[in-house]
């Protein structure tokens, strides 16, 4: 059995040789139907790029009318036509699809098919030394099933009636009824119809880097010496393939539910006065599958921004990452445990106390495992020889926002603190820090670190770090009054607030967060520039520009189809020998045998050298092991 | 001694430490998806079934028999596998021939369920205890459907000789997606004689 299967892989491993000879296709092939990860990376780099883009644009026109909702709003009329009314306001209607899509897009389209579907493609099988994915074509069918589900969400914000509008969690009845609303309309049915295309594409991809961690590592690369970036990024297809098929049986029924007249989530409804045949649904069922999926989404989004920042900051400090099992322990924990809090969303829902109480303490044990990996990063940065290239200010932007943005989760964890806070501004101050900000700088410093691999051009350092520290500073200037406004009261998802006198004395802050959130949004003009320009004029990249350990970094400078030219370099040693005392350079990659390194080698890594030679020796020694 | 050999062949390529076919493997991990999905279905019949206001009725009989559809066509699933293995190509296109018989005979039971269900007045819409029925069995049947073009698929490349002892990997994946879906239903059916 053994050695037919060795025979199956080896002819595939084969094909994949043959096609890095003859990969000259013509513009279609190489650039659109690519089956190349690389391409297909910056295929998802790029889209994801664009809906950042839109998401971003959509949150500075709700918060123009959150600042200031005494402006004329006249002059958005051009671009957003009737959605303004005539006394020049934003419609209020406009105002909530605003929001919804605002989520929706940031969420799924930014932070999960455009980090985890950028550099699982990008750095999986650069960093096991790979030629492609398991399945190439898989590869890209992911992303042309995301294309079309991108497609069909950017159309439903042109639609008459407007995108859905029910909020990104989409509770029913709200979203299941179209009377409810005009976003709840076709608006509603578009964005479930993208939904289900997305769920099939984070699918198809999930499998995909899954077997190949699994099944493609190259020779002596175990589960021990795989980078960080890479449990992170497996774990979170892991986590995805779990979670993303309970979304869908949700979607499911509540596409019956809207389409077909059932009631799983309908019951008891009037609407002007006239009752709905819908009997017997439970809108709280809903919350429980939606959560099931929403929870381990959360990290879907998060953990790859941690493993990337595991990367640039062991690569950015000269050193070692401090507890390296310790940060996979960590890893695998969160995983577990992101299945096991979704009911801390809905502390208000009506739920059982008792139930409440049982998924506060295992929200609340989530911290620790949160503060190791904390703990860990603070001291790696800890006397390192710190190289502040962009890639490392971001990283270290998102430690500072995964700190900030999680001490306030121990509050929003505590059902009895949850009532106050609940679907307040704090909760929105929370995850835009913890989860939204946290990711995308961690979104950021992958594509400063990794953009020299995937274009053959360093992107440039000054621009970055005017960047950085705009959207360092308006980020924090965008969320923090957010937390003082959230614990005043004010709620999420509210269109004005000028008819309350409580509020009043807020809205200064209110126009300071629209205000820095204008600014931050401007401030990526500059790294939209810089990525653009870097990609055609940017100074040449050298091969390791950032002298780093891992095997991506062993190609050439821009490599082909099938990653290596020859053979695909073998793994001796974990990838964070940086500083390692005795040796000549502070960076020793993976792929140089301790047989070459006497000078830093420790006790035990000399006896490893005799098992470095010929397959035969490896061979006894399995024998002895038997 | 043979067992010998082939353990160190493993070790003189180590290049794939599990060294499983990606697209088995990749089979694996779809199951693992649609497991996940009838999970959530289930686990939502029962949150749903403990907040009351559940009608309850009888399971139709003619479910039992086509639960013993599906469980005789995995046996003759199971002993296609097993002539391929033997190279007797005749029995293989026999076996996969009453295989995809009996999952379109399954099918066209389940669907003749759902009329017996109409007959007894419990429909697709209104109470969600009826509703959920046909949602299972019709996600199900929808994945039968999948497995039939499969077992199609496979068929065809056993008249193409593209099946025998030396190429097995098709019929090996085939027969474990048949398999699954096979014991999906058990469960599914176990599940709603014990919940419905």
């Amino acid at each position: 059995m053994a050695t037919a299967d060795i025979h199956i892989t080896e002819e595939t491993h084969h094909d994949g040789h043959e096609h890095d000879h003859d990969h000259h296709g013509n513009f279609w092939t190489t650039y659109v139907f690519s089956t190349d990860h690389k391409m297909i990376a910056k295929q998802f780099l790029i889209s994801g790029i664009f809906w950042a883009l839109i998401g971003g644009i959509l949150s500075v026109i709700f918060r123009l009318q959150l600042g200031f909702p005494e402006a004329q709003l006249d002059w958005l009329k051009p671009v957003l036509g009737e959605w303004i009314t005539p006394e020049g306001k934003l419609d209020p209607e406009f105002y909530l699809a605003l929001v919804t899509m605002h989520g929706t897009i940031m969420v799924f389209f930014v932070l999960t098919a455009g980090l985890s579907g950028t550099f699982a493609n990008f750095l999986i099988p650069l960093q096991i030394g790979a030629r492609d994915m398991a399945s190439g074509f898989m590869n890209m069918l992911s992303y042309w099933f995301f294309f079309v589900s991108s497609v069909i969400m950017f159309t439903s914000l042109f639609i008459e009636t407007g995108p859905a509008s029910g909020g990104w969690v989409i509770y029913p009845p709200l979203s299941a009824l179209p009377q409810a609303m005009n976003g709840s309309g076709l608006g509603m049915t578009l964005w479930l119809v993208a939904m289900a295309l997305f769920i099939v594409s984070s699918l198809l991809g999930g499998i995909n880097y899954i077997a190949t961690v699994i099944n493609l590592r190259t020779k002596g690369m175990s589960f021990s010496k795989l980078p960080l970036s890479i449990w992170a990024l497996f774990l979170t297809a892991v986590i995805g393939l779990l979670s993303f098929p309970v979304l869908f049986a949700a979607a499911l029924l509540l596409i019956f539910d809207r389409s077909f007249g059932t009631s799983f989530y309908l019951s008891d409804i009037y609407i002007n006065g006239e009752a709905l045949p819908n009997q017997g649904g439970s809108p709280v069922l809903f919350q429980h599958l939606f959560w099931f999926l929403g929870h381990p989404e959360v990290y879907i989004v998060l953990l790859p921004a941690l493993g990337i920042t595991s990367e640039v900051i062991a690569t950015n400090s000269r050193k070692p990452i401090f507890g390296y099992k310790a940060m996979v322990g960590s890893i695998l924990f969160i995983a577990i445990l992101s299945f096991v809090v979704w009911a801390h969303h809905m502390f208000v829902s009506g739920m059982n106390p008792f139930l409440g109480s049982v998924f506060m303490l295992l929200t609340l044990i989530i911290a620790v495992p949160s503060a190791v990996k904390v703990f860990n990063y603070l001291t790696t940065l800890w006397r390192g020889n710190l190289r502040f290239t962009p890639a490392m200010l971001f990283s270290i932007g998102l430690v500072s926002f995964f700190i900030s943005g999680g001490l306030t989760g121990i509050f929003l964890g505590n059902s009895a603190i949850d009532i106050q806070l609940h679907d307040t501004y704090f909760v929105v101050a929370h995850f835009h820090l913890v989860m939204g900000s946290a990711s995308f700088f961690g979104m950021l410093a992958g594509i400063y670190h990794w953009f020299p691999k995937m274009f053959g051009r360093m992107m440039d350092a000054k621009l970055g770090y005017i960047h950085f520290w705009l959207t360092f500073v308006g980020v924090y200037m965008v969320f923090f009054p957010m937390h003082y406004i959230g614990i005043a009261g004010y709620p999420r998802r509210y269109y004005s607030f000028t008819n309350y006198d409580v509020f009043n004395s807020f809205s200064d802050l209110n126009m300071l967060v629209s205000i820095a959130a204008i600014v931050t949004l401007a401030a990526q003009f500059i790294f939209l520039f810089n990525f653009f320009y870097s990609m055609f004029r940017g100074r040449r990249a050298s091969a390791n520009p950032w002298q780093s350990n891992t095997l991506e970094w062993t190609t050439p400078i821009e490599p082909g189809h099938g990653n290596w030219p020859g053979e695909i370099p073998t793994v001796y040693r974990w990838p964070y020998d940086y500083s390692k005392p005795g040796a000549k350079e502070d960076f020793i990659p993976q792929h140089i045998p301790f047989s070459m390194t006497p000078e830093s080698n420790l006790p035990h890594e000399n006896d490893l050298i005799k098992l470095e030679g010929d397959n035969d020796v490896e061979v006894v020694k399995v024998d002895e092991k038997k | 001694m043979n067992i010998m050999t082939s353990d160190l062949k493993l070790v003189e390529e180590p290049k794939k430490p599990l060294a499983m076919d990606p697209k088995k493997f990749a089979l694996w991990l779809f199951i693992i998806t649609v497991v996940m999905v009838f999970a959530a279905l289930t686990s939502a019949y029962i949150v749903r079934q403990a907040e009351g206001n559940w009608m309850v009725f009888e399971l139709p009989v003619e479910m039992w028999l086509t639960t013993a559809t599906i469980f005789l066509s995995s046996i003759t699933m199971h002993w296609a596998y097993l002539e391929a293995k033997k190279d007797n190509l005749e029995r293989v296109k026999l076996a996969l021939g009453i295989t995809t018989l009996l999952g379109i005979l399954f099918l066209v039971g389940q669907f003749y369920i759902w009329g017996v269900l109409v007959e007894r007045q419990v429909y697709f819409v209104g109470n969600p205890s009826g509703s959920f029925l046909y949602v299972i069995s019709g996600l199900h049947g929808l994945h039968i459907v999948s497995g039939v073009i499969f077992l199609i698929i496979v068929l065809i490349s056993t008249f193409k000789y593209k099946v025998h002892s030396k190429k097995l990997s098709q019929i090996q994946m085939c027969a474990t997606y048949w398999h699954f879906l096979d014991v999906l239903w058990i469960y599914l059916f176990v599940f709603l004689l014990l919940n419905h």
